[in-house]
């Protein structure tokens, strides 16, 4: 093993290497992703976002180890991902379908740490500390479904979160909550990673969304997909979500991604025409 | 209209009406004085000479014990049947024909092989006779509720490594269980009937026997007695069954009611 590690950055979390995946075979084949590469270091908080159709959450479940890509790789800590490895974490968007609805929020958060090797006290000392970093300490007892859009989805984050995974998959986590909550979110998106010195990978289609949250934006062009830009986010931090987005840099960004985005999302002819 | 108000009025007319019906009856049976339709009066003079208790230890305990083992072994055999057939396409593919063939099966077409094969006319026959036709609503939601759980459940536990013995008791078995439980009561509709018939055909005790004995006999009373009786026991054994599935799966309404659709 060391010396499959040896001369790989220490600082590097997540390789994604000419990743393509075709689905089916024959006259039904269909191109999702055509080549995607990125990497995302420790700690990191890297943004995908893209048309809407693009991919995105096929790429999500190769990196997930949930489907096997037809080509290219994803190495975590340069290891191959072929099933879900250990310590990586995913949050859907449809949370009320990723929680079971017929246990306790206690018991949904504890689901992922029964079969881990953990003392009964190290179990709820987890959960109880998971539950309170997304501010739901008094709900143990509650069905989900007995709570709101916004506190199931953070139900799901903290049984990520108790999990202890070096890095978190988000897939369009906030698409189907309100405005108001979805600012909340991302605040409690932002302070998890620090509090818990986690890595996310987040996908997103809301182009605000990716400015506000990410270290790194990946921009991702529709199917057959491939990266259209990788660009940086230098804004301060902590983020604000007043503050932040008054910044002309944060306008900037957002325009240029909006830009890259909107031009994809072109009739076809146009953007045949364009890359001709 | 309070929910009170409406419900007491429904309770009372789920009393009352059968009343009304029995009243009628014997309106009916006094004007008509036939042999074959006794008074109410006389089938429950009959019932109370027969069920309450004087036969209840040698005719109702031991066709309760035959619905009761024919039934549980029929639930624990669908429900371990299911799960595997349930999660496995090829086993899917390679049992559905058979289960098709077999459910497919008139009861009376059987009971004829169950005494031959069991070599017996005693518990054993009829406890399996019910068993097996019991088995398949139970079998057929089982696998239905295994296939159908969520897609994104699935993958949730998938991503969190959880191993396929956890999987199947945490998420896989709660998952199927309101269908479990729909196919459950079908069955335990089918237990009574089966039971009946077993015990019409091929028996020396239980209140079929006591169906077969008086037709023979051409004891109007006793049959009709008989008669009611099974009829109530399918209404109270459904009605316990409907209040333990509220408590088991009070989860689903719930769920049911705040997830709109």
């Amino acid at each position: 093993m060391a010396s499959r590690l040896e001369g790989l950055d220490p600082a590097l979390m997540l390789e994604i290497k000419s990743l393509g995946k075709t689905y089916g075979t024959g006259q039904k084949e269909t191109r999702a992703i055509e080549d995607v590469s990125f990497s995302v270091e420790d700690r990191e908080l890297v943004c995908v976002v893209g048309p809407s159709g693009c991919g995105k959450t096929t790429l999500l479940k190769c990196l997930a180890g949930l489907l096997r890509p037809t080509d290219g790789e994803v190495l975590l800590h340069g290891r191959r991902v072929t099933a879900p490895p250990e310590e990586m974490a995913l949050v859907f968007q449809e949370y009320g379908r990723s929680l079971m609805p017929w246990t306790s929020v206690r018991n949904n958060v504890l689901l992922p740490l029964r079969h881990k090797k953990l003392s009964r006290t190290e179990r709820s000392r987890l959960v109880e500390e998971a539950l309170a970093a997304v501010g739901l300490a008094g709900f143990f007892d509650y069905y989900p479904w007995q709570l709101s859009g916004g506190m199931q989805q953070r139900v799901a984050i903290a049984r990520a979160l108790a999990y202890q995974p070096s890095i978190l998959l988000m897939d369009e986590p906030f698409a189907s909550v309100d405005a108001q909550t979805r600012g909340d979110l991302e605040d409690l998106v932002l302070r998890v990673r620090d509090e818990f010195g986690v890595t996310i990978v987040f996908v997103t289609h809301d182009i605000d969304e990716s400015v506000y949250l990410s270290d790194r934006i990946v921009v991702l062009t529709h199917a057959p997909t491939v990266v259209k830009e990788i660009l940086p986010v230098d804004l301060p931090h902590p983020r604000d979500q007043l503050a932040t987005k008054e910044l002309p840099d944060f306008a900037h960004l957002r325009a240029h991604v909006y830009r890259l985005i909107k031009r994809e999302q072109d009739p076809v002819p146009r953007l045949a025409a364009a890359e001709g | 209209m309070s929910r009170r108000v409406y419900s007491s009025i429904a309770v009372g007319a789920e009393i009352l009406v059968p009343l009304l019906i029995l009243a009628l009856w014997q309106l009916w049976t006094v004007q008509a004085d036939s042999d074959h339709f006794p008074r109410l009066s006389t089938i429950l003079v009959e019932f109370k000479d027969m069920w309450l208790f004087s036969e209840f230890s040698t005719h109702v305990v031991p066709s309760l014990v035959r619905i009761s083992l024919g039934f549980g072994i029929a639930v624990v055999a669908g429900i371990a049947l299911g799960i595997p057939i349930g999660l496995s396409e090829w086993t899917r593919k390679l049992a559905m024909p058979h289960i098709e063939y077999w459910r497919a099966m008139p009861p009376p077409a059987l009971l004829p092989i169950s005494i031959v094969l069991l070599h017996d006319i005693g518990d054993k026959q009829k406890v399996a006779f019910i068993a097996f036709f019991c088995l398949f609503p139970v079998l057929l939601n089982t696998i239905d509720g295994v296939r159908s759980i969520d897609r994104t459940l699935v993958d949730t536990a998938r991503s969190y490594r959880i191993p396929r013995r956890e999987r199947i008791r945490r998420i896989v078995l709660p998952a199927a269980l309101p269908q479990i439980v729909a196919g459950m009561r079908t069955s335990l509709a089918l237990a009574v009937i089966m039971m009946v018939l077993a015990e019409y055909f091929s028996s020396t005790s239980g209140v079929g026997y006591v169906l077969l004995i008086s037709k023979n006999t051409f004891e109007m009373g006793p049959m009709w007695a008989a008669i009611l009786l099974i009829g109530l026991l399918g209404y109270v054994l459904n009605l316990a069954f409907l209040l333990a599935e509220r408590r088991a799966l009070a989860w689903h309404r719930g769920w049911r009611a705040s997830t709109p659709l």
